[in-house]
């Protein structure tokens, strides 16, 4: 069915419902890549007046890739809560946007309407949202995960700590891992990428970290983010798993050219779970996902990238995952050319992901050949802060040596600390107090627990 | 005066890994001397993105071992356009396409191309050095070897098309990696047995991190004749080969 909108006189004719969503997204490089982008700036402005007049639910009622060929899309449809949906089902688009900016609407407001919302919903609505408009209703979510320590609470702050070497080198690892911990990076998890995804070396990874985590007794989980078959081998051979980790996207073909799929993923929850190793919670699906994912695999359907990422986080809600990463900067300069483009869509997926009920974190990063630098970097951290960011990296000093980007460094975490007063996990908060790594502000202390972490790699 | 800059105690840990580790602080951030030690090699790293393809170099050194050169373009017209569409990049524009027809092509076994990529430094710089100890090795083996295309605002599938419109059996292109941030000068080779356009990936053979500081010359060298050679005996590139000859390769 055929959309159209008048501006002035000239009226602007869309073919169908995924042709509004992608023609009233803000611009990005990746969606003129698609060819699915708005033409002019004029024709985007009217596809938002025409989405902006739509009612919630079209999108109940026309599928974007068809129900028979996608299994997202029938996760979507047949996981949709009616009663949740009900306070706003007779809202246009529009009208939803002032819903959530309304003061009426408050944190437990958007918890009880989470599972009557759909991607496609909040995608469309974050599509006539200014930055400030995203922050504002990012930062009214709240989502609280637990596996051995609470995440997501009001003024705080987490961070995996990445502690990455190019050839999954032991002491490289263990040397990054421990410089983290001294900075009081790690309560989300301790996340390694390893260079190879060999069932034994992620495996040694895993049992590396976990000796760490066991003789510090640090209230933390850790994950080696290797492909959830991966993983499954390694519960069988008795690895200590912690974490489920997978990258996903939100169509079945873009699933299938990861290798998984929904019941895969569910095995692999499942399987997890049978090993008991979580003490406060067992929430322990990890994933990661990012716009230009599902473009770059030709698995699109013709949808932009923002509402594409979007489905992903209906994926990721059917797990009811510890953490949800989006890897906004990584993907290169033909999907998010810029600083502009890069902070805009990390704040639509941090918005997005919140509204749908999830822990939201984000690598706030970018590549050398994207137009955009360390005071963008910093821009998109601050105001990931103030929009309620669940979690972001820590790497030393921004710089990843083993995927070759920058990332945000364990002094960018102390300084949204300091700046916008917020804390760490409160159980990793109290480890740091009580083995003397730091005091209440974040400064670091010479102490006896000090030269016990470091003398896991002593001095030659 | 009270120290300005806390260091941390742990700096030996740096031997361990190349990682931007016990950094010290100013307050809570990176001290200064720090912080501009990693703007200057992102700067190194920005500024070899754009660096200039030196292809009249790369024609006198390939010259210099008897081998002539073609100067090619793909469909990208400039850097913006190159960094916003992969695709065409991918694709020879259409007076290089006609210029390749035209040329008339006996059979032979190699097409070596050289493309700027995303670090045209680094081919400037190391691309020569490859070729020079490659070429002898090669012809005395007793194979032919086409002009060599040297391609502006290129990736790696152009070189598919060039093998093509060249009839040769395999071809090799030299590319400027994505610089990181500690290895702006970066160059990958990739190889491909019986190029046509249209191949992806999975067709390949790919040898990165060539620099003095990461694969040598001569180690990198040794890898693409032993690729080369095991394609030719088994007709064959990509995904396959890699699976008999992966450990052999990195032995």
């Amino acid at each position: 069915m055929p959309f159209s909108h008048s501006v002035r006189g000239i009226s602007y004719t869309f073919a169908d419902l995924k042709t509004v969503l992608a023609k009233a997204s803000p611009l990005r490089s990746g969606d003129q890549l698609a060819g699915v982008a708005a033409q002019s700036a004029e024709e985007r402005v009217a596809a938002q007046l025409c989405l902006a007049d739509l009612p919630l639910t079209i999108f109940l009622q026309e599928p974007l890739i068809p129900y028979e060929k996608d299994e997202v899309t029938r996760l979507i449809l047949d996981t949709h809560k009616a009663e949740a949906f009900a306070p706003i089902r007779s809202l246009t688009v529009g009208e939803f946007r002032d819903f959530l900016l309304s003061d009426l609407t408050t944190s437990s407001t958007l918890t009880q309407l989470s599972p009557g919302l759909t991607p496609e919903m909040v995608a469309a609505v974050s599509k006539l949202m200014r930055i400030q408009d995203l922050i504002s209703v990012s930062s009214k979510c709240q989502v609280t995960t637990r596996f051995r320590n609470t995440i997501g609470l009001p003024g705080r702050l987490s961070t995996r700590l990445q502690p990455n070497h190019p050839s999954d080198d032991y002491r490289g690892i263990a040397a990054s891992l421990i410089d983290g911990l001294l900075y009081g990076s790690g309560d989300a998890v301790i996340g390694i990428n390893p260079a190879t995804d060999h069932v034994q070396t992620v495996g040694k990874l895993l049992e590396m970290i976990d000796t760490v985590r066991q003789r510090f007794e640090i209230p933390t989980q850790s994950c080696v983010l290797s492909h959830v078959t991966t993983t499954l081998r390694l519960i069988e051979l008795g690895a200590p798993v912690d974490l489920v980790f997978q990258s996903i996207g939100g169509t079945e073909a873009l699933n299938s050219s990861f290798g998984i799929n929904l019941s895969l993923l569910q095995e692999a929850k499942e399987a997890a779970l049978s090993l008991n190793r979580g003490t406060v919670g067992n929430q322990l699906m990890y994933f990661e996902t990012g716009q230009g994912a599902a473009l770059s695999a030709n698995a699109h359907h013709g949808l932009d990238l923002q509402t594409c990422e979007a489905r992903a986080y209906a994926v990721a809600r059917a797990f009811d995952p510890l953490l949800v990463n989006t890897v906004v900067g990584f993907i290169g300069p033909e999907y998010l050319y810029d600083g502009k483009q890069i902070i805009r869509a990390g704040l639509e997926d941090i918005c997005c992901g919140k509204l749908l009920g999830l822990p939201m974190g984000i690598d706030i990063c970018y590549t050398n050949h994207a137009e955009a630098d360390q005071d963008d970097m910093d821009n998109m951290l601050t105001l990931m802060g103030v929009a309620g960011a669940t979690f972001i990296m820590g790497v030393p000093g921004a710089d990843d040596i083993m995927l070759h980007y920058q990332s945000t460094s364990f002094h960018d975490a102390l300084y949204l600390r300091k700046v916008l007063g917020m804390r760490p996990s409160p159980e990793f908060e109290s480890w740091l107090l009580n083995m003397g790594i730091m005091d209440e502000q974040f400064r670091s202390l010479a102490s006896e627990s000090r030269q016990r972490l470091l003398q896991l790699i002593p001095r030659s | 005066m009270t120290q300005l800059t806390q260091p941390d105690d742990w700096e030996y840990l740096r031997q361990f890994t190349p990682a931007r580790l016990a950094l010290g602080r100013s307050g809570h951030s990176i001290p200064t001397r720090q912080l501009l030690e990693f703007n200057l090699d992102h700067a190194r790293a920005r500024d070899a993105v754009y660096s200039i393809f030196d292809q009249e170099w790369i024609k006198y050194q390939v010259s210099t071992l008897g081998l002539s050169a073609l100067f090619l373009q793909s469909q990208a017209r400039d850097r913006r356009e190159f960094l916003l569409r992969p695709d065409l990049g991918r694709r020879l524009n259409e007076p290089s396409r006609q210029h390749l027809k035209e040329q008339v092509m006996p059979p032979n076994e190699l097409s070596i191309v050289v493309a700027d990529g995303l670090s045209a430094s680094a081919v400037n710089a190391h691309a020569p050095q490859i070729i020079g100890l490659l070429v002898p090795q090669m012809k005395a083996l007793g194979w032919q070897m086409a002009p060599v295309g040297v391609v502006s605002q290129a990736r790696v599938a152009v070189a598919d098309e060039i093998g093509f419109y060249q009839q040769s059996e395999m071809v090799l292109i030299l590319i400027g990696e994505r610089p990181g941030l500690t290895s702006p000068d970066s160059m990958g080779a990739y190889l491909t047995y019986r190029p046509k356009p249209g191949l992806t990936d999975e067709s390949r053979n790919c040898i990165s991190n060539i620099r003095p500081d990461g694969l040598s010359y001569e180690r990198a060298t040794e890898k693409i004749v032993y690729l080369l050679t095991e394609m030719k005996k088994n007709q064959l590139s990509g995904v396959g080969l890699k699976d008999d000859f992966n450990s052999q390769l990195n032995a």
